[in-house]
């Protein structure tokens, strides 16, 4: 077994251990606890949480290496996956806590009617499911690379862990995992950035030193034919930047994984500093991930390109094994092209850049082993929030709202672990054989929960006459208008309106939405005089008024 | 609320805080989000060439305020907020407290 072998199964055991001993600590018996924890997280650790629960194997596989061939224009990631979070805590998270229960579809069930609860908890599963598949893959690649195990044995010893701690502790044993699971991978993605920033420039912060580095790379790229990095719109223009952006923006505010983590504050004030807090940690890894892009492309360029094969580093051999690094010399001459033009001869997925990262900085094999158990806990982390998603939305929505209401506590748990069960089981198989288009799904994701969430939810909390005709007409369009400029351009090759990308396209879908919930609810009798008062209520935090410390007479 | 905390009409001095409170919390919440929108979407995306135009510590200035810049000013909007809100419902008796007095 080779050293980084040996570290990172040394690193995966530990932090494995640890996430189910927490676990077994913080079992639950009663359905509070199973969804939102007995509301009693605390407000620090329900953002670190939040921050693991959002930042996906994507985030800490994936971003930095997308950024670095995208040069600027990787922001639309950054400030998409960042930017949202304002959304949540100015227009979305206090509001929800205060009205309290235990997910999205109960609020707009309770706000509007009945068949918008169908519609919501229906797009909660779906938008989650496609969610999920993505994580057991990203923790299936870490297994192959790094232990040396078949995607599939890797999969299902992930799925395991997941069962067990998710099964068992609920959102409970879900929130203090994700904390444990927060720490593991932001020191994991922090300590490769650091020191390749001090090794680089002489001082150890990456967010300040990479700017040195900018220079250079873009004179390294354009001698090798790439576009200048820091280039705006090369890779799409300028209207697609602002939608993409935006779809991300808003799309982040209406997943429901990460709005069903505002309920399990203690009080509405913790809901708005949980969201201050998730969005502090996750910007510790967002503002290191475009250094780590510019580092990584930089090394890449440099070790690599016009250099015999011969001759390369040992890293590019151990990845080349994984196919996510491929060479084919295309002329015969062995040496290894990696150029922006059709001399090309390399291609670099994606995925391996930051998990290579510490490997192409020639760091030791413990920080090698660390970086595969952060990715890991990226990976787990999200998928077991989004499986408590899909827990909830069809053991709580649909079987107790709609089939059986007067269930007893018991059976309420019981059913929502043999949900979850369920939906652990049919994503660990999603992830070993996933459907071909799951790269694209995930524009899916975020364009639905764009475009039908995010406006009735805001309308519901703000425009007191928007009714459930409303609601449900807005969705609906909302919806099917997204989903049909997604599948005509992604599957029947129509072109681009005006350059907008299927990414860019839940934006317009939200926008539809609104304007169509606006519309049919004006034309409609406004809704009844008890969810006035809901709306009332769910406007001031306390439940009881106190002494103002400022009353209006003396301002 | 339950039911019977319920006001069935609140008198119209009793609504007088409520409209003011509300008002003074979307008034905030338009600033902040005016804020989020010309930092990102301005700077970052809009602009974005002109501010490239200057540099700063080696960062053309567009490109950090789309890589760099709108992400910390996304968490310090959020912290005032948050803030802000704090002292919003002190002002107006609506801060959530148990019954020694301190935050919930």
């Amino acid at each position: 077994m080779s050293p980084i072998a040996l570290w990172t199964l040394i690193f995966i055991v530990l932090t494995f251990g640890l996430y189910i001993g927490i676990a077994w600590r913080s079992r639950v018996k009663e359905t509070a606890g199973f969804y939102v924890a007995g509301q009693g997280i605390p407000t620090v650790a329900n953002g670190a949480a939040v921050a693991a629960d959002w930042m996906s194997a994507a985030s800490f596989i994936s971003m930095a290496g997308l950024i670095a061939f995208l040069g600027y224009d990787g922001a639309i990631y950054l400030m998409g996956w960042t930017g949202g979070y304002v959304l949540l805590a100015l227009l979305l998270a206090p509001y929800l806590r205060k009205w309290g229960k235990f997910t999205v579809p109960e609020f707009v069930g309770d706000r509007y009617s009945e068949l918008v609860r169908t519609i919501a908890a229906g797009a909660a599963i779906f938008v989650s499911f496609t969610y999920v598949v993505g994580q057991m893959r990203g923790g299936g690649i870490v297994f192959s690379r790094f232990l040396g195990l078949e995607v599939t044995g890797g999969v299902a010893v992930a799925a395991a862990i997941i069962f067990t701690y998710a099964v068992l502790g609920g959102m409970k044993g879900i929130t203090w995992t994700q904390v444990a699971q927060y720490t593991v991978l932001i020191i994991a993605y922090l300590i490769p950035a650091f020191a390749i920033s001090q090794t680089f420039t002489g001082f150890p912060i990456p967010q300040v030193t990479f700017g040195q580095v900018l220079q250079e790379l873009n004179t390294l790229q354009a001698e090798f034919g790439f576009d200048q990095y820091i280039e705006p719109f090369t890779a799409r223009p300028r209207l697609d930047v602002f939608l993409v952006t935006a779809s991300l923006m808003v799309g982040t505010a209406g997943l429901p994984h990460v709005i069903i983590r505002f309920y399990t504050t203690k009080s509405v004030r913790g809901a708005r500093y949980s969201a201050f807090w998730a969005l502090f940690f996750i910007a510790l890894l967002y503002t290191t991930a475009p250094a780590i892009g510019v580092f990584s492309k930089f090394n890449l360029l440099d070790q690599v390109s016009g250099t015999e094969y011969d001759e390369l580093p040992e890293w590019f051999y151990n990845w080349e094994a994984t196919g996510l690094l491929v060479w084919e010399d295309a002329d015969g001459d062995g040496i290894v092209q990696f150029t922006g033009d059709d001399d090309n001869e390399l291609t670099v997925d994606n995925d391996m850049m930051v998990l290579a990262n510490p490997e192409i900085a020639g760091l030791p094999a413990p920080v090698v082993g660390l970086v595969a158990a952060g990715g890991m806990a990226a990976a787990m982390s999200t998928a077991a929030g989004l499986l408590l998603v899909i827990s909830s939305s069809t053991a709580h929505d649909f079987y107790f709202r709609r089939i059986k209401k007067e269930a007893g506590e018991r059976e309420r748990l019981l059913v929502g672990r043999i949900a979850m069960a369920g939906a652990v089981v049919v994503a660990a198989f999603a992830g070993v054989n996933p459907p071909g288009f799951v790269a694209q799904i995930v524009a899916f994701a975020f364009g639905l929960a764009a475009s039908s969430f995010f406006p009735v939810i805001v309308l519901g909390i703000f425009w007191r006459r928007c009714n459930a005709a409303g609601a449900a007409a807005g969705m609906l369009t909302g919806l099917t208008f997204t989903t049909a400029y997604m599948l005509a351009t992604l599957y029947f090759d129509v072109p681009h309106v005006l350059g907008i990308s299927p990414e860019g396209i839940g934006a317009i879908g939200a926008i539809v939405n609104f304007v169509v919930a606006i519309s049919v609810s004006l034309m409609t009798p406004p809704p009844p005089a008890h969810l006035r008062q809901m709306i009332e209520d769910i406007r001031y935090p306390a439940k009881v008024r106190r002494a103002p410390t400022n009353p209006i007479r003396e301002t | 609320m339950t039911a019977s905390e319920r006001q069935p009409e609140p008198p119209a001095e009793e609504e007088e805080w409520r409209v003011e409170y509300w008002r003074k919390n979307l008034r905030l919440m338009v600033v902040l989000l005016t804020i989020w929108f010309v930092v990102s979407f301005g700077f970052g995306i809009l602009l974005v060439e002109q501010f490239n135009r200057i540099v700063i510590l080696d960062f053309p200035l567009g490109f950090w305020f789309a890589q760099q810049g709108s992400i910390y000013v996304f968490v310090v909007l959020i912290l005032v907020y948050a803030v802000r809100m704090d002292k919003l419902d002190d002002d107006y008796g609506v801060s959530e407290r148990d019954e020694e007095g301190q935050r919930l």
